[in-house]
C-alpha cells in the first residue's frame, strides 16, 4: 500500500468515527450542558479511556518517571516540544502571524542546531518565547466554531473542531512526516508516553479536587481551548478588568 | 542549566518582582497606615508559603496537618472565605441554615486545602512574579496577576480582591485563578446539579464523601 493510501485509510477511520459521533444519543433533560450535547457518549468513553489509563497508560508513564533520571526525561520533553515548535511555525504561518511564525523559527533553528535536535531547550533560555498553535487553532483563526465537546478514544477532551483537525495534526506534523514506519509508531508512543508522565502530577490534583471530574474535566478543557483560541484571534483585546469579579453574592 | 545560572536567574527575577513591589507599596495612595497595597499582599503570602515550604521538608512531603496549620495562619487570614463558599454554592446558599453553611464552608475549605497541599507537593523551584497592577487606586475590587515560573511553561495564577470595610481590615482574597479557570465558576458548576437534586444536604454528604476518599 502506498503512503497516500495509508494516509487516506486512517482519515477514513476518523470519518468513521464521527459518524458514530453524530449518530450517538443527545443528552437533555434539565441538567443537559448546552456545549456537551453527547454527554452520554461522552461519559462512556471517558470510562472507557480512564480504564485504559488505570491499566496501561498511568502505569507505563508512572515507570517512565521512576526509571529514566530527570535530565533524560527534560531531554524527551524538549525534543518533542521543538517538534511542535515546526509544527507551531507552520500553523503560525497559516494564521499569518508575523512575530509567532518568526519566535516559532527562531526556536526551532536554535534548539535544532544548538540545542543537539532539540534536546535542549536554548531559545527558553534566552527568552525566545514559544507560540504553540495548532491546526485546530488555526481553523478557529479564520472562524471555525469549536462545536460541541468530544471525548476522544485515548486523546481525551477535543471539540468538533479540533477533532476535525487531528488528523492533520497527526498525520503532517514532523513525527507523521517520518518516513520509516517503525520508528513514526515508536516515536508517536514515546510521545504519548511523555504527555502521560508530564500530566501525572496535574490529573492527581483534579481528581481530588473534583466532585465529578467528568464534568471538571470538560469544563476546565473548554475554558481553557477557548482562552487559547481566543488569544489569537485577530480582534486581540486586552485582558478584563473585571475578570473573576463575582456579579451575584448569595451571601 | 548550571546552578551558577538557575540562582542568577532566580536572583534576577526575584530583583524584578521586587522591584515592581516596592514602589506600588510606597507610592500607592490607597495604603492607609495598616492597609497593604493587594498585590503587595499577595506577594508577600506567596513568599511566606514558597520560604516555608523551602525550609520544611514534611509539608513538601504533603503532612497534611502541617498545611492546615500553614493555612489557617498564613493564608487564611486574608481570604473572605465566607463570600467564596457562597458564590460557589449559589442560591442554594440563602436557604441553608447558619449550621448548613458552617459546615459547607468548613467541607469546602478541607477539599480545597487537600487540592492545595497537592499542588504544593509538586512545588520545585519556583518563583512567583508579580504582574503590573491595572487598578485605579480608589477600587475596592481588585485583579492581582500573578505567574509561577520554574522548570517548564509559566502558570498563570490570579487572585480577586475585595477592600473590607474600615481602617486596616485590609484586602481580602475572595476568588482565584489557576491557569485561565476561576475557582468559584468551576465549583458552581460541580456543585449546582448536586443542590438541584439533593438539596443542601446533598452537597454537604457529597463534599464529607469527597473528603473522606481524598484523606485515604
Amino acid at each position: 500500500m502506498t503512503k497516500a493510501q495509508c494516509r487516506l485509510q486512517r482519515g477514513g477511520a476518523i470519518l468513521l468515527l464521527s459518524t458514530v459521533l453524530a449518530v450517538s444519543g443527545c443528552a437533555s433533560g434539565p441538567n443537559a450542558h448546552p456545549e456537551d450535547p453527547f454527554e452520554p457518549y461522552n461519559r462512556s468513553m471517558s470510562r472507557f479511556n480512564d480504564g485504559l489509563d488505570k491499566a496501561v497508560l498511568k502505569p507505563v508513564a508512572t515507570a517512565y518517571e521512576d526509571v529514566t533520571p530527570q535530565p533524560v526525561r527534560t531531554g524527551v520533553r524538549n525534543f518533542f516540544a521543538n517538534l511542535g515548535d515546526a509544527w507551531s511555525l507552520v500553523n503560525n504561518l497559516l494564521q499569518l502571524r508575523g512575530e509567532g511564525a518568526f519566535n516559532s523559527l527562531v526556536r526551532f533553528s536554535t534548539n535544532s542546531v544548538l540545542g543537539l535536535g532539540g534536546v535542549l531547550d536554548i531559545a527558553s533560555e534566552v527568552g525566545v518565547t514559544r507560540h504553540p498553535q495548532d491546526f485546530g487553532m488555526t481553523l478557529a483563526r479564520w472562524g471555525a466554531k469549536p462545536g460541541p465537546y468530544v471525548v476522544l478514544p485515548i486523546l481525551g477532551s477535543s471539540t468538533m473542531r479540533d477533532a476535525v483537525a487531528l488528523p492533520v495534526d497527526l498525520f503532517y506534523s514532523p513525527i507523521g512526516l517520518w518516513e520509516q514506519q517503525t520508528a513514526r509508531y515508536s516515536l508517536q508512543a514515546l510521545r504519548l508516553v511523555n504527555q502521560r508522565a508530564n500530566l501525572l502530577g496535574a490529573s492527581s490534583l483534579l481528581d481530588a479536587a473534583a466532585l465529578d471530574p467528568y464534568s471538571m474535566t470538560r469544563d476546565v478543557f473548554l475554558k481553557l481551548r477557548e482562552k487559547n483560541t481566543r488569544d489569537v484571534l485577530p480582534d486581540d483585546q486586552e485582558e478584563d478588568g473585571d475578570d473573576g469579579k463575582l456579579s451575584d453574592d448569595y451571601e | 542549566m548550571t546552578t551558577q545560572t538557575l540562582l542568577t536567574r532566580r536572583h534576577a527575577l526575584r530583583l524584578t518582582s521586587g522591584a515592581l513591589v516596592v514602589p506600588l507599596a510606597t507610592l500607592a495612595p490607597w495604603a492607609h497606615a495598616a492597609d497593604q497595597a493587594p498585590d503587595a499582599l499577595v506577594q508577600s503570602l506567596s513568599a511566606q508559603v514558597l520560604e516555608t515550604l523551602r525550609n520544611d521538608k514534611s509539608i513538601k512531603a504533603g503532612d497534611i496537618d502541617k498545611i492546615v496549620t500553614l493555612v489557617d495562619k498564613t493564608v487564611m487570614p486574608h481570604v473572605n472565605f465566607r463570600r467564596m463558599t457562597a458564590a460557589a454554592v449559589g442560591p442554594g446558599w440563602r436557604q441553608a441554615t447558619p449550621e448548613q453553611q458552617g459546615r459547607l464552608q468548613a467541607e469546602f475549605k478541607t477539599l480545597l486545602v487537600r487540592t492545595y497541599a497537592g499542588a504544593l507537593s509538586q512545588v520545585t523551584d519556583q518563583n512567583i512574579v508579580l504582574k503590573p497592577l491595572r487598578a485605579k487606586p480608589e477600587d475596592k475590587d481588585v485583579l492581582v496577576r500573578t505567574e509561577i515560573r520554574g522548570r517548564g511553561d509559566p502558570v498563570q495564577l490570579d487572585y480577586r480582591l475585595e477592600k473590607t470595610p474600615g481602617d486596616g481590615a485590609g484586602w481580602k482574597i475572595y476568588n482565584l485563578n489557576v491557569l485561565g479557570v476561576w475557582l468559584v465558576e468551576t465549583y458552581r458548576s460541580q456543585f449546582a446539579p448536586e443542590i438541584n437534586a439533593k438539596g443542601v444536604n446533598g452537597l454537604i454528604d457529597m463534599l464529607v464523601a469527597r473528603n473522606q476518599a481524598n484523606a485515604k
